[in-house]
């Protein structure tokens, strides 16, 4: 075989957000300005020691950070694994990880001097997460949430409303998350003059998904370093679960040079043989949406198909170019576990380890309950506990009592 | 020569402004667009949008959104939509576009949809969201089959994306009339002028305007500072609400205002 060169992934994305043949820009002529914008100033600012440390003391004192790494001694035990390690974003402040971006993009939208936020949400997690950022700053804050997870997630749009967010019901196309982001885009590029758009995700044009990523990286970074004082070095495994991919890439990225091996889990929702699943990477093809050209589920004449999973967070057709890069690159392994594998993760981790997890995380969890045996007694797992699952506890015991 | 770029010179000689007319293609229906597009040049239309249309259209508006949604149901796709402009070919030399989002042309294939849309009797197409740095290698492959890709410019760009979009557009220029999705209401229309100036400064193309255009006064005043105007959603909601209409009393009541509106003598 002949002999390809390793792949260098700490300068990725290119100037134009290209990761090899997925990311850049796709969105319509009106927004490129202000993407530029973005992009000039992101790059500037996180050189800038000012900003660095800013946003670690919000962090740190608003937020929560670090968050502990916690060994999960009996699910190892389950597992058959040496050590079993939850890198604890449940945590965090608003109850996931999705905080850490916030945080970063609200004071990049001070330094723009832009005067109103906008987002989309799926879960209400990422709404909920920018609610709080918005209310901290008095910023004016608009979330887009499709009409049918505004009606499953009434708690969530409740907490973004105390928080003094207007929250706009999607009604268009599926209601869902993809119809979200396509109305959240829509508002950006009639109000893009003083308006930033916080994509929740490492998702959408460039450079979203880098700029996302980088601020998710703290969890990978404290995750890396308190390995180390842990077990003495970098584990065996990371695994994390993945929608559009934020908490996963988060994790992965400071390991990309290491020697860790790394599995996202998707969502297969009811399996990836039938058509209601969310497995991006296992059943998607090329295509362009939402501003990046990625992996995407779609129909054969190249419509967006509806993804289906029990957790909304991973509810989504598309997913992060970095991932589908890194899969095409086999730096990263891509698998699905259904919503049944999920609830057997939110039961075994509640009943195991006193955590109860969001669906998303479950995911995981369930994974390499069902998948133990390809793991060695001497192996290391570190996997991203990325919400907690205070927001699902009621559709998890109407799931249960099915 | 393309028939976009050939149906300019005429206008130019005769010293005439261009009305250019948006269908979704597959709304009502791609029998009922055969008859339109037919009654369209009749009544005097110079060239014609086709929308492609797409699952998730996010810079379009509500109207164009559903027109999308009732095709996609009725099975409208790439194919069938190429099908029709054969069908118009039989008959018609008005210059024929395709409006389409990237993804059902990427699905389709670049390089074949290059090839049997030029066969089909396509002369051009717009991606609106795809700006120049990421269409290179897309106009490359168009331009060796001799199709036009119309890059979009809007109030925000720069004058750096201006000239860089101005040279790279080929058959004409789009000037999207304000920051927003098609078919929003359209007040402010004064600074269109100063930028359709300054576009012209990096390119000898015409550059017609769109976008919230929805009455024949604002076309007649968009028709003056512009070389053309582009009417979409006003066309495509009259025709949701007037679905009874034959082909031909319908342009004349919908769109016959339109065109004599830009072709108004100043």
């Amino acid at each position: 075989m002949p002999k390809k060169s390793k792949p260098n992934f700490s300068n990725l994305p290119d100037k134009e957000g290209h990761f090899g043949p997925y990311g850049g820009r796709y969105v319509p002529e009106t927004l490129m300005a202000a993407l530029t914008e973005l992009d000039k100033v992101y790059r500037v600012t996180k050189k800038d020691p000012k900003f660095k440390k800013e946003l670690n003391h919000y962090l740190r004192n608003f937020a929560g950070r670090p968050t502990p790494l916690t060994e999960a001694r009996r699910l190892a035990k389950i597992l058959g694994v040496k050590h079993f390690y939850l890198k604890r974003e449940d945590l965090m402040h608003t109850g996931s990880h999705k905080i850490n971006n916030t945080l970063g993009q609200v004071l990049l939208t001070i330094k723009m001097g832009k005067k109103r936020v906008i987002a989309e949400t799926g879960a209400g997690q990422h709404g909920v997460a920018t609610a709080t950022v918005c209310a901290l700053f008095g910023i004016q804050c608009e979330i887009y949430m499709g009409e049918e997870d505004v009606r499953r997630q009434a708690l969530n749009v409740f907490r973004m409303k105390l928080l003094g967010a207007k929250v706009n019901p999607v009604n268009s196309g599926s209601c869902t998350l993809k119809d979200a982001v396509n109305e959240a885009i829509r508002d950006w590029v009639t109000n893009v003059r003083d308006t930033h758009y916080i994509i929740g995700s490492v998702i959408g044009p460039h450079p979203y998904p880098g700029m996302v990523r980088d601020f998710q990286s703290v969890i990978g970074r404290e995750a890396r370093s308190q390995s180390k004082s842990a077990i003495g070095g970098d584990p065996d495994y990371l695994v994390a679960c993945v929608g559009g991919g934020s908490n996963s890439i988060g994790l992965f990225h400071p390991f990309l040079g290491s020697k860790s091996r790394m599995i996202g889990v998707e969502a297969a929702g009811l399996g990836v043989h039938t058509d209601k699943h969310a497995a991006t990477l296992s059943k998607g093809r090329i295509g362009v949406l939402h501003g990046s050209k990625s992996e995407i589920l779609q129909t054969p004449d190249g419509q967006i198909q509806l993804a289906h999973s029990i957790s909304a967070g991973l509810d989504y057709p598309g997913v992060g170019p970095e991932h589908a890069y890194l899969q095409s690159v086999h730096r990263a392994e891509y698998v699905a576990a259904t919503d049944k594998d999920a609830l057997l993760g939110v039961k075994i981790l509640s009943e195991n380890e006193g955590i109860i997890p969001a669906l998303e995380p479950a995911h995981a969890v369930g994974y390499l309950i069902r998948q133990k045996r390809r793991f060695k007694k001497t192996d290391t797992i570190l996997m991203c506990l990325s919400g907690r699952g205070d927001k699902d506890v009621q559709q998890i015991a109407q799931e249960m009592n099915r | 020569m393309t028939r976009i770029q050939k149906k300019f010179d005429e206008l130019r000689v005769k010293k005439e402004k261009a009305a250019i007319i948006f269908i979704t293609a597959g709304d009502p229906s791609l029998d009922k667009n055969l008859k339109l597009v037919h009654s369209f040049e009749k009544a005097g239309v110079d060239l014609i949008e086709l929308g492609v249309p797409f699952s998730d259209p996010l810079a379009d508006g509500p109207v164009i959104q559903e027109a999308s949604e009732r095709s996609l149901k009725r099975g409208t796709n790439l194919k069938k939509i190429l099908e029709l402009v054969k069908k118009i070919r039989r008959t018609s030399q008005i210059p024929l576009i395709l409006m389409s989002y990237l993804n059902p042309i990427l699905s389709y294939g670049v390089a074949s949809f290059a090839r049997d849309a030029k066969t089909a009797g396509v002369d051009g197409v717009i991606l609106p969201e795809v700006p120049v740095e990421e269409g290179r290698e897309l106009s490359s492959v168009l331009s060796r089959a001799k199709l036009d890709l119309i890059y979009l410019l809007a109030p925000t760009s720069t004058l750096e994306r201006k000239r860089n979009a101005a040279r790279a557009s080929r058959g004409f220029i789009y000037f999207v009339s304000m920051t927003g999705v098609t078919g929003a209401k359209n007040t402010v229309l004064q600074s269109v002028d100063a930028d359709v100036r300054s576009i012209k400064k990096f390119s000898t193309l015409p550059v017609c305007v769109g976008f919230g255009i929805s009455t024949p006064e604002q076309a007649r005043q968009m028709s003056r500072v512009s070389d053309g105007v582009i009417i979409g959603s006003a066309v495509v909601r009259a025709l949701k609400e007037h679905a009874g209409l034959s082909a031909d009393a319908f342009t004349k009541k919908f769109v016959t205002p339109f065109v004599k509106a830009v072709k108004a003598p100043r």
